[in-house]
């Protein structure tokens, strides 16, 4: 069975950095056996750690700085080329752009790497999700619902 | 181009936000400032009115990178106020989380933040193309620092099983057993990591600093001992702020701490081991020897194979505790709250860090200090930033901008601490 994480990546307590997080505990007890699903806050490199022995790992994180509030960005981190105005935003010395990028160095990717980043406006300390974020937030659930679908389809097309 | 200034607007590879601004005129560096510009923390006015038993929780959250540190500096200051010691396994397993912690940081910094600069990458994922082996030896060492603090605190950031008087939960031997082939393996890595840093180029650069670190008499210190100095300073943690002070300055949101009477001081990895190489393993001082440091290392560069010697002995003392660890009968030592004063010093990855709490009968708090080891290490900085610079003048802008980044890094400051990393600003006008 495809072993996949989902991860959301942020901080519920920094206003649109918490889109990661807000988006998975949607999902928690939604999603079929073969998924689990975890938080991080802070440190990406760890992230490499969590996706060792995956199959398949999606990340959902906040963009910054957004030209377009709520606008979701799905990259494909095998085979996309990260669009450079686009910036995995971190509070730590090291994002997770950085993680993926020395995982792919290092020939520690998943096969598959997936990365829905929402563009966030406001990351105010204890600030909530802004109104065009929030409104997105149903989107990239029913987006990664299909996503989960896919992932289980491709594995029986494989059987 | 007689004068001129250099500017760096953000440090990078150092945690939190800050800035450096370096002074040329007439071909002499007239100042080096450190601009942090992190926003005030503000948790001493915070902690106030909180019950002594919160203080390691709400001080864990200072930092991300050491918060084992705070939650060890605050839970020996409240047992002073309280009168209470913590001795047996639970002061052991105190220490093993602090080897965790230890490694963790430690490996981050040294192969991570540190190594590029020696090898000429800009970062960690330029350098695992030629040194992927390097890195992944790095990533392994943080791993089995994550496993000591998942097991002993509950999860690797924040943990949340330490509390005044020992743990919430202590561990069975067989859950620290499940560690030791990762420990003995990872114990190996480290070994490998000291002789791969040791193999730098390391610019010919010492000073001579006064050195503070704590000094147990058997041990390593990581939770216990008097606070020394190179030159003679001998105290206890309770006469901490008669010899030292922190001091404001205009440009950084961080105070700068100084020794009352002779001015900067250097914690961290390098005062430790020149004040305690007498207690480290003998296989440790001989590793030591074999890579070419002697009991004394005041090269700054260098403290980068200090600190993996550290991770070394981390990884040793972890494996040493385990294997003498016997389970407690009770998490913690009872308490009863008490109106008093308590204060201490622990060592974090980067060096001393200063609490002191007054306590109401009722065990709140009512006035709380805290003095980071960053902060400490800030005057040091500067001053070696003038020295490097001031070597360094012919290179061009760009190179010298590096050098100094270099020189910060030195001391793999944690600027989210301190306030309180790197803008460069090199003015030459």
């Amino acid at each position: 069975m495809t072993n996949v994480l989902l991860v959301g990546m942020g901080n519920p307590d920094r206003g649109d950095d918490g889109i990661g997080p807000v988006v998975t505990r949607q999902l928690l007890g939604r999603v079929p056996p073969n998924v689990a699903i975890i938080e991080r806050t802070g440190d990406a490199l760890a992230l490499i750690e969590d996706w060792t022995g995956r199959d398949a790992v999606i990340l959902v994180d906040a963009a910054a700085p957004g030209t377009t509030p709520g606008r979701i960005h799905r990259l494909d981190m095998l085979n996309d080329v990260l669009p450079a105005e686009l910036s995995l935003s971190s509070t730590h010395a090291f994002g997770v752009a950085n993680a993926v990028g020395l995982a792919r160095t290092l020939g520690l990717l998943p096969r598959t790497m997936i990365v829905y980043a929402v563009e966030g406006a406001n990351f105010a300390p204890g600030a909530p999700l802004s109104a065009k974020v929030a409104a997105a937030v149903g989107e990239v659930v029913s987006r990664l619902t299909v996503e989960l679908r896919l992932l289980r389809a491709e594995e029986a097309s494989h059987a | 181009m007689a004068n001129k200034t250099i500017r760096v607007d953000y440090i990078a590879r150092v945690e939190g936000e800050g800035a450096l601004d370096l002074r040329i005129r007439d071909g002499r560096v007239t100042s080096a400032r450190l601009k942090i510009f992190e926003p005030p923390r503000l948790f001493e006015a915070l902690l106030r009115g909180r019950g002594f038993a919160e203080a390691p929780d709400i001080t864990a959250r200072i930092c991300g990178i050491c918060p084992v540190a705070y939650q060890m500096s605050a839970v020996h200051a409240m047992e002073d106020a309280l009168g209470v010691k913590v001795a047996g396994p639970l002061r052991g397993l105190r220490r093993l989380l602090y080897c965790g912690e230890w490694i963790e940081s430690h490996a981050l910094h040294v192969v991570m933040l540190h190594a590029p600069d020696f090898l000429g990458y800009p970062d960690a994922i330029q350098m695992a193309r030629e040194h992927g082996d390097a890195v992944r030896r790095g990533l392994a060492l943080k791993k089995t620092g994550n496993g000591l603090m998942r097991i002993l605190g509950g999860r690797e950031i924040h943990p949340v099983n330490v509390r005044v008087g020992g743990f919430y939960r202590t561990p069975s031997r067989a859950e620290l057993a499940f560690l030791t082939d990762d420990l003995k393996r990872a114990r190996d890595l480290a070994v490998e990591t000291v002789r791969w840093v040791a193999r730098f180029p390391f610019p010919n650069f010492e000073r001579d600093y006064e050195f503070v670190a704590l000094r147990h008499p058997d041990e390593y210190p990581f939770n216990e001992g008097r606070i020394v100095s190179s030159r003679g300073l001998d105290i206890l943690a309770r006469e901490y702020e008669a010899e030292f002070e922190e001091r404001h300055v205009a440009y950084s949101t961080a105070l700068q701490s100084v020794l009352k009477r002779r001015g900067s001081y250097l914690v961290g990895p390098m005062a430790r081991y020149n004040l305690n190489f007498d207690h480290l393993p003998s296989h440790v001082q001989t590793l030591a020897h074999e890579v070419g440091l002697g009991p004394e290392c005041r090269n700054p560069f260098q403290s980068v194979i200090v600190r993996a010697i550290e991770v070394v002995y981390a990884c040793d003392e972890a494996l040493r505790i385990i294997g003498a660890y016997q389970e407690p009968d009770m998490p913690a030592a009872p308490l009863e709250p008490r109106a008093g004063i308590g204060r201490a010093c622990t060592e974090a990855p980067r060096g001393i860090l200063y609490h002191r709490y007054q306590l109401n009968d009722d065990g709140s708090i009512l006035e709380a200090r805290i003095v980071p080891p960053t902060s400490q290490n800030q005057l040091s900085m500067e001053e070696d930033l003038c020295e490097v610079a001031s070597r360094s003048l012919d290179l061009a802008d760009d190179a010298l901008r590096d050098r100094c980044e270099q020189t910060i890094r030195n001391y793999d400051p944690c600027i989210s601490c301190s306030c309180h990393f790197l803008k460069l600003a090199v003015d030459r006008s």
